[in-house]
């Protein structure tokens, strides 16, 4: 047994080929059921990829991406080049550090007070309400926001009782990033929450117990115990989190500003869509998408390494 | 000594329960506003102002002007159908390749794994999807809506690592019978999975039921238009062109359509509503398993 296996060990070694083929042949039935999946895999995600070197060129549709004429990198020097580079490369900075220093502790917050609860029932009905939001479209939660915080909106409304005069506050730019934030930990404190939920009931017990006998109190029982039972989830969600640093999406953003907010919300990912598909600059706003594809890529790769090096956690 | 501290624990349970209970108002208030709102009296509305505890005179008219709207109802329609056959699709797809990526024989498994992998890590883009969906001819079909979101790369790895956990023991009984793979997937791993599966569906048919931005960019023709695209003219575009040009609601028609605008959200949001609560035991399920292997 053991020596027919070595054999085969050996013989895939010195032909991969064969080797291959026998494993197309053994498994026909498991590669015919992966076989679309592969399919999905090259056309819609390798296939952008591949024409993702249109950034290079002057494309048009007619020329088709290989025919189009090839200009190097004439796309990328006029986007660093031109004066909105850098707000649009602030914005998405600063919204994202914004959206982690406050969005990133909330849900950990929200598991901690949900796990202190005895009542299961509570508990339940309050983990119900809260995930409510993140079922919700984009599109009715910034209809919502922009009807809210309108001039005549309930917003409005209330600070009107304190006296304070109406704001068409999304007419504001220095309002953008606070709501756009705040309706962002609004939304998904609950469902982020669910994560560190799941954390917390992997902890042992037998130490609650131990803290117990020991007369150590709740609080202790928190920072000796609970905080580090999910601190590799925490570190984890940290990373992948920060890994999305200048990954912001685009949908949002994209229902909530106007021309007189781009000061502060226009990001790469919208600039990316007015240049190209408003504008029709395909090539250039290729480049940009690029770009910023490329920045999220290594930003992710040094995240995880100064993880690995600090916390020995690391998602590869 | 251990008098005080439970004076001040249960002062802090009480608290939490204060603070949790202020949370979830917080969170489903808006909601209720809605739906306070979607159910009052429309010309009394527009007189009100502040919030809204329970509806300004009931008034069913909102919601008749809604469903006699026939942009609403094709949305609807369309929404329906983009919803089963994006659904059908991803379901498909997503169960196939998890389970065949689950089988340890496959000797080019890790490898077509990285390759799967890398695409959630490095893309090429919105332009070139653009250029792709645009060479394929899809360009207002039902396929740029359903085809280039089919899998959801955390899905798959969440079903797979879901598929790897089922003990392999049944596997081989059923192969030693002489089932092939196809059979022990159909026969074996989808009802062993059921909660997965039901959580799956749930995350995709939400996504496709929310989905508006890739019918934003490919559609063309109207009567073709998802919910989501009728709601954005009539919550976010209306919204976005009266704050510009400052015209406040006044003639009756508008104020009509401030409550129709609310009852339509009730109409476009219930039955996601109606559906998530059921599964909720799952969810743990399915978050924590993609979140923690990928």
């Amino acid at each position: 047994m053991q020596k027919s296996v070595s054999v085969t060990k050996f013989k895939n070694k010195t032909n991969p080929l064969i080797a291959l083929k026998k494993d197309l042949t053994l498994n026909k039935c498991a590669y015919l059921m992966l076989a679309p999946v592969i399919l999905y895999y090259l056309i819609f995600q390798y296939f952008p990829l591949y024409g993702a070197q249109i950034a290079f060129k002057d494309f048009e549709f007619s020329r088709g991406i290989i025919g189009s004429k090839f200009i190097g990198f004439e796309n990328f020097v006029e986007f660093f080049n031109a004066f909105y580079f850098w707000r649009i490369i602030r914005n998405t900075i600063v919204l994202s550090l914004y959206n982690i220093v406050f969005g990133f502790p909330a849900p950990i917050i929200l598991a901690l007070l949900i796990n202190e609860v005895k009542s299961t029932t509570f508990k339940r009905i309050t983990q119900t309400l809260t995930y409510l939001p993140h079922f919700i479209s984009m599109v009715v939660i910034c209809g919502l926001i922009l009807d809210f915080t309108s001039r005549g909106g309930v917003v409005n409304d209330l600070l009107h009782l304190f006296g304070v005069p109406p704001t068409a506050f999304m007419l504001e730019p220095q309002w953008f990033r606070t709501i756009y934030v705040s309706t962002d930990i609004w939304q998904q404190v609950g469902w982020g929450s669910i994560i560190y939920l799941a954390a917390l009931t992997g902890i042992n017990q037998e130490l609650y117990e131990a803290c117990n006998v020991d007369g150590a109190g709740r609080w202790k029982q928190l920072i000796t115990v609970t905080l580090p039972g999910i601190a590799p989830t925490i570190i984890i969600m940290l990373i992948l989190r920060m890994g999305k640093l200048m990954d912001v999406g685009l949908e949002k953003v994209m229902l909530l500003y106007n021309s007189n907010t781009y000061e502060t919300a226009d990001i790469i990912s919208t600039f990316v869509y007015r240049k190209g598909l408003i504008d029709m600059s395909y090539s250039y706003s290729a480049a940009v998408g690029l770009f910023n594809s490329a920045i999220c890529f290594v930003f992710l790769i040094i995240v995880n390494n100064i993880s690995r090096r600090v916390n020995e956690t690391s998602l590869w | 000594m251990l008098k005080r501290r439970s004076v001040s624990e249960i002062t802090f349970d009480y608290f939490n329960i204060i603070f949790l209970v202020f949370s979830v108002v917080i969170m489903i208030y808006p909601f209720l506003y809605v739906v306070f709102a979607s159910l009052s009296d429309p010309a009394r509305f527009a007189e009100h102002s502040g919030l809204l505890l329970s509806p300004l005179s009931l008034s069913f008219d909102s919601y008749k002007a809604v469903f006699d709207n026939p942009n609403i109802l094709n949305g609807y329609k369309n929404t329906l159908v983009y919803l089963l056959v994006g659904t059908t699709i991803n379901m498909a797809l997503t169960t196939l390749g998890a389970y065949s990526l689950s089988l340890r024989k496959l000797k080019m498994r890790n490898y077509i794994m990285m390759g799967i992998v890398f695409t959630m890590l490095f893309n090429g883009g919105l332009i070139p999807t653009y250029i792709l969906i645009k060479n394929l001819h899809f360009i207002d079909s039902i396929w740029a809506i359903t085809l280039p979101s089919a899998i959801s790369t955390m899905n798959l790895i969440i079903m797979r690592t879901s598929f790897q956990s089922i003990p392999a023991s049944l596997e081989e009984s059923a192969r030693i019978d002489g089932a092939n793979d196809l059979v022990i997937f159909a026969r074996i791993m989808i009802p062993l999975s059921i909660p997965v599966i039901s959580v799956m569906i749930l995350f995709y048919g939400v996504g496709n039921w929310n989905a508006w931005f890739n019918a934003s960019i490919y559609l063309r023709s109207r009567e073709k238009y998802p919910l989501q695209l009728i709601l954005r003219e009539i919550l976010i575009q209306n919204s976005t062109d009266s704050m510009m040009t400052g015209a406040a609601a006044s003639d009756d028609k508008s104020l009509v359509s401030e409550t129709i605008k609310y009852a339509t959200i009730v109409v476009a949001t219930v039955p996601i509503l109606m559906v998530y609560p059921m599964l909720q035991k799952y969810f743990v399920k399915g978050v924590m398993v993609g979140a923690i292997k990928g």
